[in-house]
């Protein structure tokens, strides 16, 4: 891996200003992604995986703030890029999907002029071309009769076919790399592998770089050729998926592998996590924010976290790997 | 569409309904015999009767219902004591002064509110955002016949801007041709723009008046709806596409927000017919509130019951009308169950 | 409950003007109370020597066209402008209250009669069914609070309504219904008081509308008769004189008309805020 990465992010800290309190909702977090690769950010919700995304891509609420670190993108700095620079990047060289595609969408406009709105903005595409390629789009993400189609409201459309509005949306532009928040979440099961597979494929077809953001291990290891296991916004453990889930370092990883039903597990061998997220109000957060939920606790834990780098850009932060 | 605008129209026949019944009622909850109110003091017993009899007062009140609506269907609304001349013809010739008002003093509050309440939304906690509580909840406070009578002061009394508060146009000018009856319109439409200026100098004072009575729902309406739409999640999709600024808060947030603040014209329009009578009684307005408030002091009962069913129906056809636009608007209505 | 205390200390103070509303409040209480005898002048006093003078250190506010002190007049009506606005929401909220909790309740029959009579009040703008029903009924103070009641009815109906019907099945009222309580009993006794907090809300929010329909009552010339000071008509007293620049005679009862549902609009915003977090702006 000597290739710079599409996306480099480093020891970045966002926190929130909440009437409870300063909310430390990411705590030096590191991942990067390369050209052309699928990626998954894997962990509970609250774990801080939209808040990574929403800070990369710059629509973080306007109550939260990085604190500290780097996004680099195609060499420049997303954290320190001005909101005009960004706008320009958004929609033409990084996207992002949602879940619960129905909400997702603007209720009262027709999906193919929102397709339109995207392409004006960042394709240099002319008001007169728009409708025409929005069709095209909805063609590349297989929707049936898609001149029909791009005059319908959400409303009109089932959710399956919402995400795939969404995707067009994200992809119109070919951007180097999406960011896809939990796309199947609220979608029926057998369409939700239709959508991760046409993502994978277009995905491919343009060799862009793709980051998954699930708290579905199973189809994190079935995507993506790495994850990034986040917990309480810290990124607890990073390594090759099979290396993962052969040998993973990280207790609370273990862990979430037992919980991931698997065909051959029975119901009965699948273990649930103990206690939950701890308080992230708290002004006396403990170093390892997993060390009240985990049984290989040691006195070194209450000491600054460690992060064991391996040379393949594995990562561990623990005292008391496995 | 075409079916559900269809359906709406007929939802209005209760509406309408319930108008006639209290309308009905009121007439016949006039204190003391009617009759004897109608044959003055001086009469006998048997003029009394003959009185009862020819206002159908013998019969019982399903009867006399009936004799009402039919009456109101022949356009029959009574004749006025004061002026002998007959009700209908009283509220025909008013209404257009009343209307022009109503529909000038909505224009300027939504012209006023929607942008207030839109700044508001789009910079929480800032000055304008605070201004626009403060501006509010002042503007509901006020009585509009107060605040009619405040401005009056400074700009006609002390600052000498605005012509005197008499009526629709000053002596010096007369009215344009009487096509629609509104001044601005007809005057427009003759191309007399000398008596345009001066019946919208006349008119912009009451107009105000009106305003600010009246936007206060309009702007918390705007702005709370604003500030949902804009932390919903289409509007993240549409930043996370990099749209413009413009685009997103305009073509994106403000449309959907609109819905809400349509629905809720029909409160304004209560809010500004009622406003309407005292705002007339202010600036000496020829309209159907200062014929109403006339024939109250006189006792003058036909023309009160005239005025109230007027204004009832006009307030039906206005929300109904809203309701068509809220149909017309929104591609959603009649798809959800 | 500490939680409850908690929360309201919260709103008072990051909401000073809530508590500036609570102040306006007391001082009104104090002049509806004791006015009459904290009124340096009678207020019925006429002298025409000192006829239209404007505010001095005599006359605070000034004297009106018959040399009468306006400050006292104004004060002393206090009583008159909240008392009607007063009787008129206690007599809304015994009507509203009730008969949407029971339509909320019962459903069927009783909801749609309900509903049917809401909807042909809010058929009508409200202030001109107003003008109608003391016209129809006949010229007095009485029936000003009626009409008032009459129009603001809808409004309890259906906040009253909607609360009904959420806890119609709650917990609470089917545990109060098989321990053996009749409906009547398990509607006063365990879902009103529920729904009063939002209920008293609503009340101090129509308050002020109630003063001001009042008021627009008078100014237009029905109920109250001159010379009671009655804040509606020593605006429409004033009002002749402001085009000639005695701005005294409609200003000081115009403020005070103002000021007083200022207060009441304030105070039922936060009153919301207290009973009702989510809705909190």
């Amino acid at each position: 891996m000597t290739s710079v990465p599409l996306l480099d992010v480093k020891d970045l800290s966002v926190e929130f200003r909440t009437r409870g309190g300063i909310v430390k909702a990411l705590d030096r977090v590191d991942f990067s992604v390369e050209k052309g690769e699928m990626i998954a950010i894997v962990g509970e919700s609250g774990s801080g995986k939209s808040v990574s995304a929403y800070t990369i891509m710059g629509i973080l609420d306007p109550a939260g703030k990085a604190t500290s670190g780097s996004a680099v993108f195609g060499g420049q700095d997303l954290l320190r890029a001005k909101e005009s620079e960004l706008r320009e990047l958004r929609g033409r060289e990084m996207s992002m999907i949602f879940q619960n595609p129905r909400v997702a969408l603007n209720p009262i406009r027709r999906v193919g002029a929102q397709i339109a709105d995207v392409l004006i903005e960042h394709g240099g595409v002319t008001r007169a071309e728009a409708p025409g390629r929005a069709i095209d789009m909805l063609k590349k993400v297989r929707i049936p009769d898609p001149e029909r189609r791009a005059k319908a409201y959400p409303f009109e459309l089932s959710g399956g076919m919402c995400q795939r509005i969404m995707i067009a949306i994200a992809l119109a532009c070919s951007p180097k790399l999406l960011i896809a928040d939990e796309p199947t979440t609220g979608l029926d099961v057998t369409t939700q592998a239709v959508i991760m597979d046409l993502i994978a494929e277009l995905g491919a077809a343009q060799g862009m770089s793709t980051v998954l953001i699930t708290h579905d291990l199973g189809m994190a290891a079935e995507y993506c050729n790495r994850i990034v296991v986040m917990h309480a916004g810290h990124v607890v453990e990073t390594a090759p998926t099979a290396e993962l889930f052969n040998n993973p370092r990280h207790p609370y990883t273990a862990r979430l592998i037992a919980a991931t039903p698997r065909p051959t597990a029975s119901l009965r061998g699948l273990a649930s996590i103990p206690g939950s997220l701890p308080d992230l109000r708290a002004t006396h957060i403990p170093p390892c924010r997993y060390s009240l939920r985990c049984e290989r606790k040691t006195p070194d834990c209450d000491k600054p976290l460690p992060v064991h780098r391996q040379k393949d850009g594995a990562l561990v932060a623990c005292w008391n790997p496995l | 569409m075409l079916l559900l605008i269809g359906k709406r129209l007929l939802s209005a026949i209760p509406s309408v309904i319930g108008v006639l019944v209290v309308t009905f009622l009121l007439t016949r909850a006039l204190p003391g015999d009617p009759a004897a109110y109608f044959a003055g003091p001086a009469a006998t017993p048997q003029a009394i009767a003959e009185i009862r009899k020819s206002l159908g007062l013998d019969k019982s009140l399903p009867e006399q219902f009936v004799v009402y609506v039919k009456d109101l269907a022949r356009g029959d609304l009574g004749n006025s004591i004061a002026t002998g001349r007959p009700v209908l013809e009283e509220v025909r010739s008013r209404l257009p002064a009343s209307l022009e008002l109503t529909l000038l003093g909505l224009v300027v509050s939504v012209g006023i509110a929607v942008p207030l309440g839109v700044l508001a939304a789009t910079r929480p906690g800032s000055w304008i955002d605070h201004s626009c509580r403060v501006i509010t909840t002042a503007g509901v406070s006020l009585p509009a016949f107060f605040t009619g009578l405040l401005l009056i002061y400074v700009l006609y009394y002390l600052l000498g801007w605005a012509p005197a508060p008499l009526g629709r146009l000053d002596i010096f000018n007369s009215a344009p041709r009487d096509i629609t009856g509104l001044y601005l319109v007809d005057s427009l439409l003759v191309g007399d723009l000398e008596t345009f200026w001066a019946a919208l100098k006349q008119l912009l004072l009451p107009a105000f008046t009106l305003a600010v009575f009246t936007l206060a729902p309009i702007a918390r309406m705007t702005r709370a709806s604003m500030l949902e739409v804009l932390s919903s999640d289409f509007i993240r999709t549409a930043r996370a596409s990099g749209l413009s600024p413009g685009k997103v808060v305009y073509a994106y947030a403000f449309r959907n927000a609109m819905l809400p603040v349509v629905t809720t014209l029909g409160m304004v329009f209560s809010f500004l017919l009622g406003a309407n009578v005292l705002v007339e009684k202010v600036f000496s307005w020829p309209g159907i509130g200062t014929f109403a408030i006339e024939a109250l002091i006189a006792s003058d009962y036909a023309p009160i019951q005239g005025f109230v069913l007027t204004m009832a129906l006009m307030y039906v056809l206005l929300n109904l009308a809203i309701d068509v636009l809220y149909i017309v608007i929104d591609p959603r209505v009649g798809f959800e169950a | 409950m500490s939680e409850t205390w908690k929360h309201i200390r919260y709103v008072l103070t990051e909401n000073p003007v809530t508590l500036f509303a609570f102040g306006l409040f007391g001082l009104l209480l104090i002049c509806a109370l004791f006015g009459p005898w904290l009124a340096p002048h009678d207020p019925l006093f006429t002298d025409a020597a000192r006829a239209l003078k404007p505010p001095s250190a005599q006359h605070w506010f000034g004297t009106d066209a018959l040399g009468r002190d306006i400050f006292s007049r104004v004060l002393v009506a206090t009583r008159l402008d909240l008392g009607i606005a007063f009787s008129a929401v206690i007599l809304t909220f015994g009507i509203g209250a009730i008969a949407g909790i029971a339509a909320g309740y019962f459903g069927g029959w009783t909801d749609r009669v309900v509903g049917r009579i809401a909807d042909t009040i809010m058929a009508f703008p409200l202030f001109v069914l107003a003008m109608g029903i003391v016209a129809a009924l006949g010229n007095t103070v009485g029936n000003i609070v009626i009409a008032t009641a009459i129009i603001n009815m809808p409004l309890y109906a259906r906040v009253a309504r909607a609360e009904a019907n959420i806890r119609r099945n709650a917990g609470f009222v089917e545990a109060a219904r098989l321990s053996g309580n009749s409906e009547g009993r398990i509607l006063f006794m365990h879902i009103l008081p529920n729904i009063l907090p939002i209920l008293m809300v609503q009340c101090s929010l129509t308050m002020g509308y109630a003063i001001l329909n009042a008021a627009g009552l008078s100014f237009i010339g029905l109920g109250i008769a001159p010379p009671t000071p009655e804040w509606g008509i020593l605006v429409a007293e004033g009002a002749q004189y402001i085009i000639s620049g005695e701005w005294w005679v409609a200003l000081f009862p115009g403020l005070a008309l103002m000021l007083a549902v200022f207060c009441f609009n304030l105070l039922g915003d936060g009153l919301r805020d207290m009973v009702d977090p989510r809705r909190r702006t």
